[in-house]
């Protein structure tokens, strides 16, 4: 059922009696060609894109409980692509152009909103490390605009630039990044996938693989013995568990990054604004709350909750910065389960075990990533390829000393 | 016209009459009123706006779970917006604003939005606002945002303090109601240590607003009488206007104390406690719900419990003409407080059939009563004015009493993912007893214990288990007398018959059709139709909707209760103030600055300081003719480089290595080796990470016998510390080696510059020879200055001039530069700051924090033969993995511009001429660059791929962020004396 | 979370950086045959369990003991603390 304004208006005069489910429930089948391991933002958009670009193939989502039920539920919304080294900013910049058509390519709105991401810099050589940054935006194609304090007090007069410790000295702006409605991207992509055929099974657990002579045949679930040919696992904070049940160890620590709402208010902040001298980040959504957060708590942890450190933490952070949300209140706090690999870059790749394909090590910028990831890792499922813009995200790169290190950090993944 | 809804009784102070206002009108209330139940003696029952309708809406509740009573607090120029009426302790002169209205809060343009109701249905923004596309950005998303939100946000500074504090105690009692009450009586008596949290201003809870006796007394007296006995003991805390909010790990509790809140006395206006307890009676009572019926949201709607709050608490006739709606007993007993008030309540309308009720109408006869019958609608529009039933019959009122049953309040035993369980007997879910968080009990109607009587003995049970697991007796005490009629409801969420939209989430807008819209989409899971709907996801948390939402879905789906479930619920139990959570540390208390030994010196001469970590340093120091920095730094450099100069490098990480294992340890840590290292000389180290790359460098001093001093990075200090301990620990914890960080313990200064050698000669006592050839570069010595203090003097480095470390104790560090500074008129010395360091680094080619990034190898910085292959240390083996030993890495060289004119910036990506910048072609990018008053010319230091190769090469430097594209030659890194003459003379 | 140091008990989490996965203890033997593995298997293949995991702790703001926690990564309860330096010599002896 597609949504236009006729049915809009059609739907409102006749009591909305018209709307469908957007997705089916169907039973599981004994075979598919692919399964998608993992009902969440990057199981689903794999199955769109293997469904609408490489077609006549049978394919199956299972997720373990409800849809979009994870990190593409708990995530502080927020899109860019203002990454340094090129491997990663070739990536999230072909992301974010998805991003641009995602409401045309998936006939649902997903709200996602343009205003522009900041990043506050408040030394020489944070801003040295910016100016590289951009320049790597730049040359790849992506929008950058480096901010001085003057530009900065026009665009963003609450700041603090007058009783600072750490006092702003500019900013590198990506007027093209923003926000997004985070559960409609989950729910945007479902219906297209089960629009296309995809077979999306919620409550339903892998919990084996069958494996011979180093290939997979099928998952044992809760639900029975799936069988398929291929296996592509998008599963983030889970992806140790999961892949356990295949024999595989993984460059992987699962860590609580927790996120905070605030009560609705009037607008106020204009894009998303990221601190530099302390944790903190910051966005307003379209209903009014103050969406924030800071980093991670730093043990490994399943738990989906955190500790008040951090909490405090990044109040304190946010108090630093922009001394004008004292007043607001803190509504919501969760914490999702983030899967950190060892040099802060994610892995799209084949693994040891023939049939078996994994999608992880997303760190806390798995949403922005949702949609190239979808397209890349349906490339390598549909092709055996890796993606022209996902051929470094490789599982052996530690093994040959080929880290994508961002921030430089090294193998300590509770610090990218 | 005052207050003219005021009548007998109460819980206030006559005696004290506080003015305040609403939307500028001025009214009065007395000491123990809230706003709201000011505004409701004074006849104010329209206050707010609900979000998306912007419907009219009154006050439902009494306390945290109001949804629709917010207003902004006004103080001089800020405001706090979202403030529950409800929670607002009155108090002189307060002013407070209706919100989300325009341009008033009776005539609210927007509230033409209700006219357009079938259009915004739940998720209805997902299906449009999608043609065309330029559309969303430019003219929807605008519309929608301006449109978003509640209160509103001063963007000024919060010029409010908050406060931390840590509170321990054998027991934490979470609620002073009835079974709160209880328990801190009988734990106290007992002689525990207890914090009893109330989130009220006042003791009491439920009893606060209801009219019935214990121990033969008015339950009001019995409060006091309690409160007293339990303030008289120096062992048990009692917490007003302090909500626990969150249940963490480790029985680790968190509380909000509104301390001063909005009112003028001193200290913080809020404090977060962190309470520790092994203990924990919670005792939160249990919050009321209402029933969706058409138009159930007009003001004059209020929660049966509410009323009698008002009522019994708060002196305050609610409504004149009361009509109760009820499918349990408790909402009779609201027509029986009012009736005894003498306000009149036309009907009961009980759900119930007379079979059901005839328990609790055996005690009402006066008022007539309607069964198993309904509100089907409600008539008013600013206010009610009468109800339609299910009969058919037609009631003038101009309130509503509603009672859906109770929720009891357990919040804080779910915190850690915990289910509850629903009870068909009191229709709501109660908290698994098996699961509850470590050492936390639940005690009263937050176990859905409904009668005094059983709260009370409840209270007293869970005390004396506590006691009893704490190893004291139990106590003697017996219940209290009191009521103890058993309480009976039946489940029953919404009027089907209602034609009208019926409202479960007041604030949010979310109506009984937007949830069976939501199921029928196919959202059935509840964490799905709480998004898709954004039921109970206003500020009041779904206190009062999300259990009727989850009843409607339930129904719908014909699925049971405990098969649906709830969300999670998750910290905070009330809303909490961002600028509590920071605590203290706002401003320039952000975080801790320290200070170097020659701070105060520096103040005193003019110095510029810069942040670098925690630390302020001196950055330059500016003559009286100087304009611009550059001078400054300029002539600083010259100065040292002529003459010579001193500079406070306290900052760099010391750390004190001693043992008979001292140097094979620091042949593990450091990729090259010390254990060669003779005493009294220093040695450059490098150490690496365990995956092969650098991780800091600086020098190994062998200052005396199995005792070395090294050297760490300002920016490292912490980490490489911590790394050493590691080391030493965990994997090498056989050696017999201890560290010490000493980089506070002693005060640093380098002194460089061909005339360094005669200044300290005039400074260092006459027994040290520190002649070229007795102190050559590199060498170290415990020495003694100024006739006798002892200190450490090393010759090194970083200039690239002669020049030498002097360390002294902290204590000294003021005193020395003092001295230094004054030796050093004769030879025209220069203090000089982190810029001047940082051009003669860059003139030198030493790499730095920009190079040092965690992404470089030693080979990239130059110094691959130092990482030797002849002994196991920290990253040897993974240094030599094929990604890290590629010759195609980006390599530390030498840039200037071809032009000396030209300014070159770091940050810039370096390309060959004539090819595009796109990334298969950048070559690697510029690091540091400064201007070198020595070679007149901007330098740089840049990564570049094969970049030893490419000497006296010419490429670009592309700045494309800042429009710049600049001709560099490449270079050694060494700009400035290669052969290294000068630190040697 | 409150973490009881074996000399110092309760200290709170405040105090402490975590480094991770214990077995960063086990560091491969520099003659053993096949280094380059063994050494990328210690480093970057990390136990990352649901349930009990024992990871290494650094008392920063107290004593500057490296402790071994023995914590439930889904509940975050902790069931034992240890001196690393202390565990890492017996089992030195038991070798």
């Amino acid at each position: 059922m597609s949504y236009s304004a006729i049915k809009v208006i059609k739907e409102a005069f006749t009591g909305h009696r018209g709307w469908k489910p957007l997705w089916r429930r169907p039973e599981p089948k004994p075979e598919y060609d692919i399964i998608v391991i993992g009902g969440g933002g990057h199981g689903l958009a794999t199955a769109y894109y293997l469904a609408s670009e490489y077609k006549n193939k049978k394919i199956a989502i299972l997720e373990k409980g409800w849809l979009g039920g994870g990190n593409i539920g708990r995530n502080t919304t927020i899109f860019r692509s203002n990454y340094l080294l090129h491997d990663n900013e070739k990536f999230y910049e072909m992301s974010l152009k998805l991003w641009e058509k995602f409401e045309q390519d998936l006939n649902y709105n997903a709200m996602i909103s343009q205003r522009g991401v900041i990043n506050l810099f408040h030394s020489d050589a944070q801003r040295d490390a910016y100016v590289r940054r951009g320049n790597s935006m730049l040359i790849n194609g992506a929008d950058a605009i480096l901010l001085n304090e003057d530009d900065l007090r026009k665009k963003c007069p609450f700041l603090n630039y007058d009783n600072a410790r750490f006092p702003i000295q500019g900013g590198l702006w990506q007027p093209r990044g923003g926000t997004i409605r985070h559960d409609a991207v989950a729910w945007g992509y479902a219906r297209a996938a089960d629009q296309l055929g995809v077979d999306i099974i919620e409550n339903c657990e892998v919990t084996g693989f069958d494996i011979q002579n180093g290939k997979c045949n099928a998952v044992r679930t809760n639900r029975g013995t799936i069988k398929a040919k291929k296996f592509g696992v998008a599963v983030a904070g889970s992806s140790s568990a999961v892949m356990a049940n295949a024999g595989l160890q993984l460059p992987i620590e699962s860590h609580v990054l927790q996120a905070f709402v605030s009560e609705g208010l009037k607008p106020i902040i204009p894009g998303v604004i990221t601190f530099g001298a302390g944790h903190f980040y910051i966005s307003q959504s379209d209903k009014g709350g103050l969406v924030f957060g800071g980093d991670i708590d730093g043990y490994n942890s399943y738990a989906q909750r955190g500790n008040m450190t951090v909490v405090e933490d990044v109040c304190e952070g946010g108090m630093a910065v922009m001394p004008m949300i004292g007043k607001a209140r803190l509504l919501r706090m969760w914490g999702g389960v983030m899967d950190m690999s060892m040099d802060g870059s994610p892995i799209i790749d084949r693994t040891p075990i023939k049939g078996i394909y994994f999608n992880g090590g997303w760190c806390y910028g798995g949403f922005k990533a949702t949609p190239a990831s979808g397209k890349c890792f349906a490339h390598l499922l549909a092709t055996d390829e890796s993606h022209p813009n996902a051929k470094a995200y490789l599982l052996n790169r530690f093994e040959k000393g080929q880290m994508i290190d961002e921030k430089g950090m090294g193998a300590q993944p509770n610090l990218h | 016209m005052s207050q003219k809804n005021r009548i007998d009784g109460g819980l206030i102070d006559r005696q004290s009459t506080l003015n305040f206002t609403f939307d500028d009108h001025h009214y009065t209330g007395f000491k123990g009123d809230t706003l709201a139940s000011a505004l409701l003696a004074n006849n104010i029952t329209l206050v707010g706006r609900s979000f998306k309708y912007h419907r009219p809406r009154g006050i439902l509740t009494s306390g945290s779970s109001e949804p629709n009573a917010l207003v902004e607090l006004i103080k001089g120029s800020t405001k706090e917006p979202n403030s529950r009426a409800t929670t607002i302790k009155l108090f002189d002169e307060l002013k407070a604003k209706s919100q989300n209205c325009w341009p008033s809060l009776k005539y609210d343009v927007q509230s033409i939005n209700d006219c357009f109701a079938p259009f915004l249905t739940a998720g209805f923004y997902y299906k449009t606002f999608m043609w065309p596309k330029s559309f969303w950005e430019k003219v929807y998303e605008p519309l929608i945002r301006r449109a978003a939100g509640l209160g509103e946000l001063v963007s000024l500074p919060d010029p409010d303090h908050y406060d931390r504090g840590y509170r321990h105690c054998d027991l934490l009692i979470i609620g002073a109601g009835a079974a709160g009450l209880m328990a801190g009586l009988v734990a106290g008596r007992q002689g525990l240590n207890i914090i009893i949290a109330e989130e009220d201003f006042l003791f009491g809870g439920r009893l606060l607003g209801e009219n019935e006796e214990i121990n033969g007394m008015h339950c009001h007296d019995w409060i006091e009488n309690v409160v007293n006995e339990l303030k008289a003991m120096p062992h048990v805390r009692l917490m007003a206007k302090t909500a626990v909010f969150g249940v963490f790990d480790q029985q680790t509790y968190y509380a909000l104390e509104r301390f001063t809140d909005q009112i003028d006395t001193i200290g913080p206006r809020q404090i977060i406690w962190e309470i520790n307890s092994k203990h924990v009676i919670l005792a939160s009572g249990a919050t009321e719900r209402h029933i969706a019926f058409g138009n159930n949201d007009r003001p004059g709607v209020m929660l049966a419990s509410a009323m009698r709050d008002y009522t019994n608490r708060f002196a305050v006739r609610p409504a004149s003409r009361v009509a109760v709606f009820t499918n349990n007993d408790s909402g009779w007993l609201t027509a029986r407080d009012l009736d005894k008030k003498g306000i009149e309540v036309t009907a009961i309308i009980d759900v119930r059939s007379e079979y059901e009720h005839q328990k609790i109408a055996k005690k009402y006869p006066n008022i007539p009563v309607y069964s198993q019958d309904q509100i089907i609608k409600v008539h008013g529009y600013n206010r009610v004015k009468a109800i339609t039933l299910l009969n058919g019959a037609k009631i003038h009122v101009d309130g509503i009493a509603v009672s859906g049953g109770w929720n009891p309040s357990i919040h804080l035993t779910c915190q850690h993912r915990q289910r509850p369980t629903w009870n068909d007997a009191i229709s709501g879910f109660v908290a698994n007893e098996a699961s509850l968080p470590s050492g936390m009990k639940v005690a009263g109607a937050a176990k859905g214990t409904y009668t005094t009587k059983m709260v009370l003995q409840d209270g007293l049970n869970q005390a004396n288990i506590v006691l009893s697991e704490l190893g004291h007796a139990s106590s003697k005490m017996h219940t209290p007398s009191a009521n103890d009629d058993t309480y009976h409801g039946k489940t029953f969420w919404s009027v089907k018959e209602t034609k009208q939209r019926a409202w479960i989430d007041f604030q949010n807008d979310v109506t009984t059709k937007d949830i069976r819209l939501a199921v029928q989409e196919g959202f059935y899971s509840v964490e799905h139709v709480k998004r898709y709907t954004t039921l109970g996801m206003a500020t009041d948390q779904g206190k009062t909707s999300s259990v009727i939402g989850i009843g409607i879905i339930a129904e719908t789906m014909n699925k049971s209760i405990q098969e649906t479930g709830t969300t999670i619920f998750r910290a905070p139990y009330v809303p909490i103030a961002i600028g509590a959570l920071g605590g203290p540390h706002s401003g320039k208390h952000f975080r801790p600055t320290r200070e170097t030994p020659s701070h105060q010196f520096a103040r005193e001469n003019n110095a510029k300081f810069v942040e670098t970590g925690a630390w302020l340093r001196s950055q330059y120091f500016p003559d009286k003719n100087e304009s611009h920095w550059r001078e400054s730094v300029n002539r600083e450099v010259l100065g040292t480089r002529n003459n010579v100069g001193v500079t406070d490098v306290s900052t760099l990480g010391k750390i004190d290595v001693q043992g008979k294992d001292a140097a094979a340890f620091l042949d593990k840590v450091y990729c090259n080796t010390i254990s060669t290292l003779n005493m009294q000389r220093c040695r450059y180290g490098i150490m690496l990470r365990e995956d092969g790359i650098v991780m800091d460098d600086g020098t190994v001093a062998h200052i005396a016998n199995n005792h070395f001093i090294v050297t760490t990075t300002t920016a490292n200090a912490v980490q490489v510390y911590r790394h050493m301990e590691f080391c030493r620990q965990c994997l090498w914890p056989e050696m017999d080696v201890a560290l010490i960080s000493i980089t506070e313990q002693w005060a640093q200064y380098a002194i460089a510059g061909p005339k360094s050698r005669h200044l300290l000669e005039k400074i260092i006592d006459n027994d040290h020879d520190i002649s070229n050839t007795h102190f050559p570069y590199m060498a170290c010595d415990e020495i003694s200055i100024c006739n006798g203090i002892r200190a450490r003097l090393f010759r090194l480095s970083f200039s690239g001039e002669m020049a030498y470390e002097l360390a002294v104790p902290a204590r000294y560090g003021d005193a020395l530069i003092r001295h230094i500074h004054e030796i050093g008129k004769t030879f025209n010395l220069t203090p000089y700051g982190t810029e001047a360091l940082g051009v003669m680094r860059i003139e030198k080619g030493h790499a730095a924090g920009n190079e040092l990034n965690g992404q470089t190898t030693a080979g990239d910085l130059g110094l691959g033969k130092m990482v030797s292959k002849k002994k196991d240390s920290i990253g040897n083996v993974l240094s030599e993995r094929e990604g890290l030993t590629d010759p195609m890495r980006l390599v530390l060289v030498g840039v200037m511009p071809c032009d000396s004119k030209h300014k070159i910036t770091s940050g810039s990506h370096i390309f060959a001429n004539n090819l595009a910048c796109i990334p298969d072609n950048d070559l690697g990018y510029i690091s540091s660059m400064a201007y070198s008053p020595m070679l007149n010319s901007y330098i740089g230091l840049a990564m570049l791929r094969n970049g030893t190769d490419r000497f006296g090469e010419k490429l670009r430097a592309v700045n494309l962020l800042q429009n710049q594209d600049i001709a560099i030659k490449i270079t050694s890194p060494h700009f400035y004396d290669p052969k290294g003459e000068r630190l040697r003379g | 979370m409150k973490i009881n140091h074996p000399l110092l008990g309760p200290r709170n989490e405040s105090e402490f950086t975590i480094l991770g996965d214990a077995k960063l203890l086990n560091r491969p033997n520099i003659l053993e045959s096949n280094q380059a593995q063994a050494f990328y298997e210690y480093l970057y293949l990390r136990d990352n369990p649901i349930g009990m995991h024992r990871e290494l702790w650094f008392h920063e703001q107290g004593d500057r003991s490296w402790l071994i926690v023995t914590r439930n990564t889904l509940t975050h309860e902790i069931s034992k603390v240890e001196l690393a330096a202390n565990v890492v010599n017996k089992e030195g002896q038991a070798k």
